[in-house]
């Protein structure tokens, strides 16, 4: 996929190559991939390729007649550059950015600390905290803005009638330039608890030989973590920023569930968001199509960038 | 002792290196706790308390809500608690059956276009699965499925990341030697995939129900694109329509609150249960190249 270091095996899936010098039934193989090609062939393929041609279609006048006629037509890149230079679009991006920077570090940052701490011998309290953490992994996108957004509410919040009581007044949680953490909140409160199983599950898997080295080498718990613990769950911290960043990328339920509890949050507040206007609100399905070919295209670019950047070779199969 | 200094920093301060890094996860799990104890305190509020008494004292409402909640729309809360439900439990039995398949024959068979297969489920993993449900609604339009429980189900059952670790975990965990003495003993492959490599595989395909379950459970903009119909809603969109509705009718915003703590309790009882079944190590496991 990214450069040629090729591993003749890799450990995960090495029994794959085994040599072949056995008798099977052909078709055994293409019968189990059978159910998944053609679901990923219907649900996925075809979507894709079917947003690709919508893209370059549009409705225009048909001359001819009495009267003209709208017809679907050919149009080249026109939704594409009708997008791209929709301002408002190009802000959501923008505003996604922003989102983004709070949100990613965040969660992945947190995520490490917490796995860090319950990795480590000293830390008590260690089954009820990771529990908790976990818990609002089983809790929607839509149900988790839900809570969060009564609490940024002005007569609801639990943290404004602190601030009140204390003379500080209110926060301003659901106005502009607050918005973005309070929105980018919900998505780390939400990331933190799945990070960090996946981020602590790798850390219980190094020796501990590894550990006892490093401590007769007079390293302290602090220095081991950083040197020791952290570079070798890097494969588990590539995964977990490319699934923030894929996440990112399609914030949708969390704006759109909060805006009827606030003005600082548009119709067009992100990308998906626009798309789903230009698609339902305005019926410009084309432009919708090309917006979304767009997002996939930039989804795919951002995760190659990042896989090459971190240099590991992420889903280590066979090249 | 190898070192003097050595002794002596883990001695200097045995208070500080417990409590410390105690403190600092217990504030983790505060954070995480704050929002559900909110809405669970919330959700024993009447209309009047919710927006003037203290936020974390607990009010009279709650069997009245309760009421309320049940009797909103003639029941339609039932419906989209069944409607998640089915979505997710269907949905996630048919994806862990199609990826388990689809992992197991990419594990352990060399066949033409297994690579071209296998790098196009890669592909999909990448591509962000929201972006298809407006050409995915198209589509089903035109064979008159949008609106429909299928419409809903159907585009969730392939999963590129559940076939990606099914594959993983079909390498890993199910032996080839195993296999081989199966077929000595003349058994058929279907037979040895059920007889052998399911159960070999099962907690593998534990974490990806489990991830597909979460997955689907979770999911808005699909449902919200696909469906019309209010009775067919399953509990995000319903719970948000209630929400959007809110803020011109406050009476719903007690009902929306009360809907969101009913619909997390057996989600976290089921992720608690489960847990000790997960396999995560199998997702970060995966990426050692």
């Amino acid at each position: 996929m990214t450069t040629t270091t090729t591993t003749p095996t890799t450990t995960s899936t090495g029994s794959t190559r085994t040599p072949k010098k056995r008798t099977r039934s052909p078709i055994a193989p293409y019968v189990f991939v059978a159910p998944a090609v053609v679901l990923y062939i219907a649900f996925l393929l075809v979507p894709m390729l079917y947003s690709i041609y919508l893209s370059f279609r549009g409705m225009r006048l048909v001359s001819g007649g009495a009267f003209g006629k709208r017809k679907s037509v050919f149009i080249g890149f026109e939704n594409y550059i009708s997008a791209l230079t929709d301002p408002e679009f190009i802000a959501g991006f923008g505003r996604l950015a922003i989102y983004g920077a709070i949100a990613i570090p965040l969660t992945l940052g947190l995520a490490l600390l917490f796995a860090l701490l319950l990795d480590l011998g000293a830390t008590r309290a260690k089954r009820f905290s990771r529990t908790s953490i976990f818990i609002p992994y089983a809790v929607p996108g839509v149900v988790a803005t839900l809570m969060w957004g009564f609490m940024y509410l002005p007569l609801t919040s639990p943290f404004s009638y602190i601030t009140r009581e204390l003379g500080w007044g209110t926060i301003p949680f659901l106005e502009d330039p607050w918005i973005f953490g309070s929105v980018a909140n919900i998505a780390i409160w939400g990331g933190v608890g799945f990070n960090m199983i996946i981020i602590y599950t790798s850390l219980r898997g190094i020796p501990s030989e590894l550990y006892d080295a490093a401590r007769i080498d007079g390293a302290n718990e602090w220095q081991i973590a950083m040197r020791v613990k952290v570079p070798l769950v890097t494969p588990a911290l590539v995964l977990t920023g490319l699934f923030a960043v894929i996440g990112t990328l399609q914030v949708y339920g969390e704006p759109t569930t909060l805006r009827p509890m606030t003005s600082a949050i548009s119709q067009t507040w992100v990308p998906l968001m626009t798309i789903y206007r230009d698609a339902f609100v305005r019926d410009d399905l084309p432009r919708a199509a090309a917006s979304s070919v767009f997002l996939a295209v930039i989804t795919v670019v951002l995760s190659v960038i990042l896989l090459r950047l971190t240099q590991k070779r992420a889903f280590g199969g066979e090249s | 002792m190898a070192r003097p200094t050595l002794a002596h920093d883990t001695e200097r301060t045995p208070f500080m290196s417990k409590a410390l890094p105690t403190a600092v996860i217990l504030i983790g799990a505060l954070y995480c706790l704050v929002p559900v104890a909110w809405v669970l305190v919330a959700s024993t509020k009447s209309r009047s308390e919710l927006f003037t008494t203290f936020t974390f004292a607990p009010g009279t409402g709650f069997i009245e809500n309760l009421k309320d909640l049940f009797a909103y729309g003639g029941g339609q809360y039932v419906s989209w608690a069944f409607n998640s439900l089915l979505y997710a439990g269907v949905g996630a039995v048919l994806s862990v059956v199609v990826s388990a398949m689809a992992g197991y024959g990419l594990a352990k068979y060399q066949f033409r276009g297994r690579n071209l297969i296998f790098y196009a489920i890669l592909a999909g993993v990448l591509i962000p699965g929201i972006t298809l449900a407006i050409p995915q609604y198209l589509l089903m339009s035109q064979i008159g499925f949008a609106g429909s429980y299928a419409s809903v189900l159907l585009p969730v059952i392939v999963s590129p990341f559940g076939i990606y670790l099914c594959r993983v975990f079909a390498a890993a965990s199910v032996p080839v030697e195993t296999i081989e003495a199966a077929r000595l003993d003349g058994a058929g492959e279907a037979r040895i995939f059920t007889n052998i490599g399911v159960p070999m595989m099962l907690p593998g395909m534990v974490t990806v129900f489990m991830l597909q379950f979460v997955g689907i459970w979770n999911n808005f903009l699909l449902p919200f694109i696909m469906l019309s119909d209010q009775d067919k809603y399953p509990i995000t969109v319903g719970l948000y329509t209630l929400l959007s509705k809110g803020s011109g009718e406050p009476a719903l915003y007690s009902i929306a609150i009360i809907g969101a703590a009913v619909s997390i309790i057996p989600l976290v009882a089921l992720l608690l249960f489960l847990q000790r079944f997960w396999r995560l190590d199998l997702i970060s496991g995966g990426l050692k190249g």
